[in-house]
């Protein structure tokens, strides 16, 4: 049996090394961390693995038998069921953190010689490797039921990632609603009333075309109209918006790496402001 | 190297909005002493200890550990100290194993130290049956003894317990017992907040009480009960007597009182040396035949209760088990 009396078996000082190799670890640490709960938790697992399937199955089947589209409806929704799907599964970064924040699992880490930022970039990490799974869900329901692009592969799989880096820069905005509401439920419904008007009201399941005037306006410079214009293009998919006026979708890669690189540059300084100011008494 | 005190807080102050949760909180802790921070819910225990484990910092006043100061020193503090508090708790969907080998990884000890540290915690804190179960579903005990596990993974001279048995049954609070006293004779320093005055009583070699923020009493267990000086004589007769008051009283300090069924007289009294010789001359002489005689010492309960005007448990409705639940249990420890 050991005992404490003998030699601590923490580091006494960090050496140059540990300093720049341990936060890597932290962050690779809490990453798994997070994994793991994506892993037990029913709420977050079906976020990205049954949400996935059955958005892109109900939406091909009941709104495509009612929405002409030339080139075919399946071909039109992969990438605006992958920007849905995607969009709204950020709600996890929020409900993560506050979750943490509020069970004490935050403080039990701030008391332990880690780096802190590294329980945000751990979180950011954690999500983006779930936003893949989410992609490679979507993608393969689409190749399964008829969804072809027709485009080369370097870019198909840069309208993946164009989808993917956007909802990693969105998910920093998520984590800022996690680190300011009441708890994990508050985070959820701000979720649920900011991110899924956000994801339909968009071009990503029907053409902005037919919407009344204001409500299309608001549509084509809705970020996630970019992203799926942006995707459709990439795909070589049908991309009706290619005809709408405003500037977003006449340049709907360069509209998407622009809200991205702006959702970053607010929210992420933000989030770790926040961050800060969540655990400092 | 290590300095005498492990940890110190002078003059520690903290304001959360209108209330003072702190208003100058002094004490010392030598190396490998065991501390109890007693006081009721809101006095100001797990402020200090928020502080001293560098979760949020004094308005004023200093705090070190270690001998490094909390605020300006708190990287050097968090990797010499341990932590096991109610408000920063484990991670409930991970297993008890998945979480020491976590806490150890992030105190940077190595993913396989973590592991093989883990392992030996398990065994020795009991959870190796549960080990790979997910802490969600432990008992109260279980978890209490994890956290423990967990926050002496690197072997730390200093552990902060914050509450360690709230909320616990008895029979797991005298193991949580059991389980810190073998802690401690490890050489580890260790401060331990509590509202349970016979927790303190058992386990700690100093006791301050705190309340409204501020230290009110401090002591060793024993310096505290003759403090209060409210040791109490305890006659009981074969038979009710009607002399008994009066041959007692000369003998007392405070009034003698007599129960309803006249046999069982009790007073306060200032010392006790020589007493039981003197109430037994006293009684005989006026022919009266005493089955017992009793000198109580005061518990800590009655310190408690005269310091702080109340009891300490009234603020707690989830205590299993209060000091007035066992009366007997503080003068057979403390003997």
């Amino acid at each position: 049996m050991t005992t404490l009396s003998l030699p601590s078996l923490a580091p006494i000082r960090p050496s140059v090394l540990e300093r720049i190799s341990g936060p890597v670890r932290d962050v690779w640490s809490l990453t798994r961390r997070n994994l793991v709960h994506v892993r037990r938790e029913p709420m977050q697992l079906s976020d990205v693995t049954i949400q996935p399937v059955l958005f892109t199955l109900l939406f091909i089947y009941v709104f495509g038998s009612g929405i002409p589209i030339v080139g075919g409806y399946k071909n039109f929704a992969l990438a605006g069921l992958l920007t849905l799907n995607l969009t709204t599964s950020t709600m996890g970064t929020a409900v993560g953190l506050s979750t943490d924040l509020h069970e004490g699992v935050i403080d039990r880490f701030r008391t332990l010689p880690m780096w802190r930022a590294a329980i945000l970039v751990g979180r950011s990490i954690s999500d983006v490797l779930s936003a893949a799974v989410c992609v490679t869900i979507v993608a393969l329901t689409g190749l399964a039921i008829g969804w072809r692009p027709d485009a080369s592969i370097p870019s198909v799989i840069g309208g993946f990632g164009l989808a993917l880096l956007f909802s990693y820069c969105l998910s920093w905005a998520s984590a800022c609603v996690g680190l300011t509401s009441k708890g994990p439920e508050s985070a959820q419904s701000f979720g649920f009333l900011v991110l899924f008007p956000m994801a339909f009201i968009s071009n990503s399941l029907v053409p902005t075309q037919g919407m009344p005037g204001w409500l299309q306006a608001i549509a084509d410079w809705n970020p996630v109209s970019a992203v799926t214009a942006g995707a459709r293009h990439m795909f070589g998919n049908p991309n009706p918006s290619a005809t709408v006026h405003a500037w977003p979708m006449q340049h709907p890669v360069e509209a998407s790496l622009l809200w991205s690189l702006v959702f970053l540059v607010v929210f992420a300084p933000l989030a770790s402001y926040l961050f800060r100011r969540a655990t400092s008494e | 190297m290590a300095p005498d005190n492990m940890i110190e807080a002078s003059g520690l102050t903290k304001r959360y909005g209108d209330t003072q949760a702190l208003a100058g909180v002094d004490f010392v802790v030598p190396a490998g002493t065991i501390l109890g921070v007693l006081g009721p819910n809101g006095a100001g225990k797990t402020t200090a200890v928020r502080i001293l484990t560098t979760l949020a910092s004094p308005d004023s006043g200093r705090g070190t550990v270690a001998g490094f100061d909390v605020v300006t020193q708190a990287a050097d503090v968090r990797r010499c100290m341990g932590v096991a508090a109610q408000d920063a708790t484990l991670d409930g969907a991970l297993t008890g194993r998945q979480n020491l080998v976590l806490i150890g990884e992030l105190s940077r000890m190595g993913r396989s130290a973590a592991k093989k540290r883990a392992d030996d915690l398990l065994e020795r804190f009991n959870l190796t049956d549960a080990a790979d179960r997910i802490m969600k579903g432990y008992s109260g005990g279980m978890r209490r003894r994890l956290d423990l596990a967990a926050s002496t993974m690197t072997r730390p001279s200093v552990l902060f317990l914050d509450e360690p048995t709230t909320g616990l049954d008895p029979v797991s609070r005298q193991r949580m017992w059991e389980v810190i006293r073998e802690l401690v004779s490890d050489g580890v320093t260790l401060l331990l907040t509590t509202q349970y005055l016979d927790e303190a009583d058992t386990l700690a070699d100093n006791i301050v009480v705190i309340d409204h923020g501020r230290v009110i009493a401090e002591g060793t267990p024993r310096q505290l009960k003759e403090a209060s000086k409210s040791a109490r004589l305890e006659v009981t007769l074969s038979f009710p007597a009607d002399g008994a008051v009066a041959a007692l009283q000369p003998l007392v300090a405070g009034r003698v009182l007599v129960s309803a069924d006249g046999q069982h007289l009790s007073a306060a009294i200032d010392s006790g040396s020589g007493l039981a010789t003197a109430v037994v001359r006293a009684l005989d002489a006026a022919g009266i035949v005493v089955d017992n005689i009793e000198i109580r010492q005061p518990s800590l309960d009655d310190v408690f209760f005269s310091l702080t005007g109340n009891a300490p448990d009234d603020a707690d409705d989830e205590r299993p088990l209060t000091v007035d639940d066992l009366p007997n249990e503080l003068e057979g420890v403390s003997a």
